[in-house]
C-alpha cells in the first residue's frame, strides 16, 4: 500500500524517518527534563580535529587564506576616534571547493554518509550549503538531492537562489524546488523516506564540528603571522552553525580570550513564510528572520537536537542594514580587489563599524567570504529589488525599511553595527523553554542545562524561571 | 517548441499541497497558494506542454507532474547597471586615494 503523503501523515512519521536517515540515537543524550548532554553528543558523534582536517584537506576544503584588508582598515580609521581602528582581516572561505565555508560542514556530513554506506545524501537548503553538499557528493560518488525554497506563487525566484539551483545542477545534483513555506521540511522528509538517502542536515553534530576547523585555522594563522590570538572574530549568523562551529574551534585551539560576535541583516517586519514578502528580501540568508529565532530557540531544525547553539558562545550580536551590506560589498571589490558575497559580507559590514571602536593594534577577523556569480551579486539583486518595487536611495541607513527600501549610506561613516540586546535573547530562550516544555517545575539538572545554554549563573536562571511561575525543586 | 520527445530534458510542476491544506502555521497570504514543486529530468514518453508526464531525474528517481519547460534555461544574470554602485566606487576612491591626482 502506498504511504499516506499528506502533511500530517509525513510529520507523524518524522521521528523514524530522521532516525533511519542519520542513524544517530538522539535519545541516548536526553536528560529526564528539558536538557540533553550537548558535549556528550558532540564528542560521540563528531570527529576529532585531526580527523576532520585530514578529511577536509583531501576534499578541497580548508587552509584558506587569511587576508589583511588594509584599505578597508584605512577607510575605517578615517571615521574612528584617534588611536582607534582595529586591523581587519578576512578568511577567504570562497577558496574552498564549491566556494563557501559551507564546504566544511558538507565535507564531514558526506564523508560520514559514505562511511555508513548510504547511496546518496539529501539537504534542504536554498543557500551555499546545497552547492557544498552537491560538490562533496560528486567527489565521493554519492547521489545528491537538494530541496530548495525557491519561488513565490508566480514562479518568480530570487536571482541568488536561482544561481544556487544552477550550481547544484552543475555538480550533478537533482534540485527539487518549492514555493514559499515551512512545508519544505515535509517534502524533505518524504524524499528521505522514498530514497533511503542520508539526511545531510545543516544541524548535525558532524555538520557543526566541520566548522570547528575554521576557528582552529584562524587561531593558528593569527599566531603564526601576528604572534597573538585575534581579539574579535565576527560571524554572519543565520542558523547558528557558522558561529557555533567557529567558536568551538577557537576554544579547541586554546584561544580563550578571543571574543566571538554574530552579525545579521535587519529584516524586521518581513514574515519569512509569507508568499508576498518572500521576494521583498534582497539576501536569502544571514538575516534576522533566521538568526533571531535560532538564537532564542535552536531546536527548530530538521534534527531532534540542533548542534548549533549560539547563546553558548556568542559575546555580542549586532545587526546591519541591507544597503550597508551592498555598500561594503562594493567597497571590498573596488578597494581590496575581491569580488565576494554579498550575503557573506554581512559580518564584514559589521566589522567595518566595530573596528572603529577597537584600538589600532587589535585584530578583528571576519571569518568568511563566499563566491560571487550571476544572480549572486549586488547588481542582479538590486535589479530584482527594483522589479519588486523596492526604493533604492542614498540616505541615513537607519531609515531603511525592510521590504520597502534599500538605503545606501551617504558616506562610509554612517555604517553602524547596532547591538541586539543579548539579555533579551537569553530571557526569550528561557521563555521558550517554559512554553515549549510546558514547565511548571524545574529540576537542578534543568537549571544547570539552562545555565550552560545561556552562560548565566544559577541565581539568574532561578529568578527568571520563578518569574514565569516555574518552581525549582 | 511545444512538443517534447521521449529522452528530452524537461521540467515538471506538481502541486504538493493544495491551497487550504497548507501547514497551520503558514500566514494568510501563503494559505491561499498551492505548495508547488518543480524538478527536472529526462522525459519518459513524447508529450506536449501541459500534459501529465513521467520523468527520470539525475538520481534515477521517477517523478510525475505537468510538463512545463523543455530544455529549461537558466534565466538569472548580472542584472542591469546600477548607478548607485558607480557612485559608491567613485566616492570610495576619492575618500581613500584623493580622486584623479
Amino acid at each position: 500500500m502506498a504511504l499516506d503523503k499528506s502533511y500530517e501523515a509525513i510529520n507523524s512519521r518524522k521521528h523514524d524517518i530522521i532516525k533511519n536517515a542519520m542513524r544517530i540515537d538522539y535519545d541516548e543524550f536526553e536528560y529526564e527534563g528539558i536538557g540533553f548532554d550537548y558535549e556528550g553528543m558532540m564528542k560521540k558523534v563528531g570527529y576529532s580535529m585531526d580527523e576532520m582536517r585530514k578529511i577536509q584537506l583531501e576534499h578541497g576544503v580548508g587552509d584558506t587564506p587569511l587576508i589583511e584588508l588594509k584599505n578597508l582598515t584605512a577607510l575605517a580609521r578615517k571615521y574612528a576616534p584617534a588611536g582607534k581602528g582595529a586591523r581587519i582581516f578576512i578568511k577567504d572561505e570562497a577558496a574552498n571547493a564549491s566556494g563557501s565555508f559551507k564546504a566544511r560542514r558538507a565535507s564531514i556530513s558526506v564523508h560520514h554518509a559514505k562511511k555508513l554506506g548510504y547511496k546518496g545524501v539529501i539537504a534542504a537548503t536554498s543557500g551555499n550549503y546545497g552547492a557544498a553538499v552537491a560538490s562533496q557528493a560528486a567527489m565521493h560518488g554519492l547521489k545528491c538531492i537538494v530541496v530548495q525554497e525557491c519561488y513565490d506563487d508566480r514562479k518568480v525566484g530570487q536571482p541568488e537562489i536561482l544561481e544556487k539551483q544552477r550550481i547544484c545542477e552543475a555538480y550533478g545534483a537533482e534540485v527539487v524546488q518549492l514555493t514559499v513555506g515551512p512545508e519544505l521540511f515535509t517534502t524533505h522528509l518524504s524524499l528521505l523516506e522514498d530514497t533511503g538517502y542520508f539526511n545531510a542536515s545543516l544541524y548535525t553534530p558532524f555538520g557543526i564540528a566541520g566548522v570547528e576547523t575554521l576557528g582552529y585555522e584562524i587561531a593558528q594563522q593569527c599566531r603564526e603571522r601576528l604572534g597573538k590570538d585575534p581579539d574579535v572574530v565576527i560571524c554572519t549568523d543565520a542558523g547558528g552553525g557558522n558561529l557555533t562551529g567557529t567558536a568551538r574551534g577557537l576554544l579547541k585551539a586554546g584561544a580563550q580570550g578571543t571574543k566571538v560576535y554574530g552579525a545579521c541583516i535587519d529584516l524586521s517586519g518581513l514574515h519569512m513564510a509569507s508568499d508576498k514578502d518572500f521576494n521583498k528580501k534582497s539576501c536569502t540568508t544571514g538575516h534576522t528572520g533566521f538568526g533571531l529565532p535560532f538564537v532564542t530557540w535552536p531546536d527548530r531544525s530538521d534534527c531532534p537536537r540542533n548542534a548549533a547553539r549560539t547563546l553558548r558562545y556568542m559575546d555580542r550580536l549586532v545587526t546591519v542594514k541591507q544597503g550597508e551590506v551592498f555598500y561594503i560589498t562594493q567597497a571590498l571589490a573596488v578597494l581590496e580587489g575581491y569580488e565576494r558575497g554579498p550575503a557573506g559580507n554581512t559580518s564584514l559590514t559589521a566589522a567595518f563599524a566595530l573596528a572603529q571602536e577597537m584600538d589600532q593594534d587589535q585584530i578583528l577577523i571576519v571569518q568568511e567570504t563566499e563566491y560571487t556569480g550571476a544572480g549572486k551579486h549586488v547588481m542582479p539583486q538590486m535589479t530584482f529589488a527594483r522589479e519588486n518595487g523596492i526604493e533604492i536611495k542614498f540616505g541615513e541607513p537607519d531609515t531603511e525599511v525592510p521590504g520597502k527600501s534599500l538605503v545606501f549610506p551617504e558616506n562610509p561613516g554612517q555604517i553602524k553595527a547596532r547591538d541586539y540586546d543579548l539579555e533579551h535573547a537569553r530571557q526569550s530562550y528561557i521563555k521558550n523553554c517554559v512554553n515549549n516544555y510546558h514547565m511548571t517545575a524545574a529540576s537542578e539538572e534543568d537549571v544547570k542545562f539552562i545555565m550552560d545554554e545561556i552562560r548565566k549563573d544559577r541565581d539568574y536562571v532561578v529568578a527568571q524561571l520563578k518569574q514565569r511561575g516555574v518552581t525549582v525543586k | 517548441m511545444k512538443t517534447a520527445k521521449k529522452g528530452d530534458w524537461v521540467q515538471i510542476e506538481e502541486i504538493v499541497l493544495p491551497a487550504g491544506h497548507r501547514a497551520p502555521q503558514v500566514p494568510e497570504d501563503t494559505q491561499k497558494c498551492d505548495l508547488k514543486l518543480w524538478v527536472k529530468g529526462v522525459l519518459q514518453a513524447d508529450a506536449e506542454l501541459g500534459d501529465e508526464v513521467e520523468i527520470k531525474t539525475v538520481t534515477g528517481r521517477t517523478a510525475k507532474g505537468t510538463l512545463c519547460e523543455i530544455n529549461p534555461r537558466y534565466v538569472h544574470d548580472y542584472g542591469n547597471f546600477q548607478p548607485e554602485l558607480l557612485q559608491v566606487e567613485l566616492q570610495l576612491k576619492e575618500i581613500l586615494f584623493g580622486g584623479d591626482e
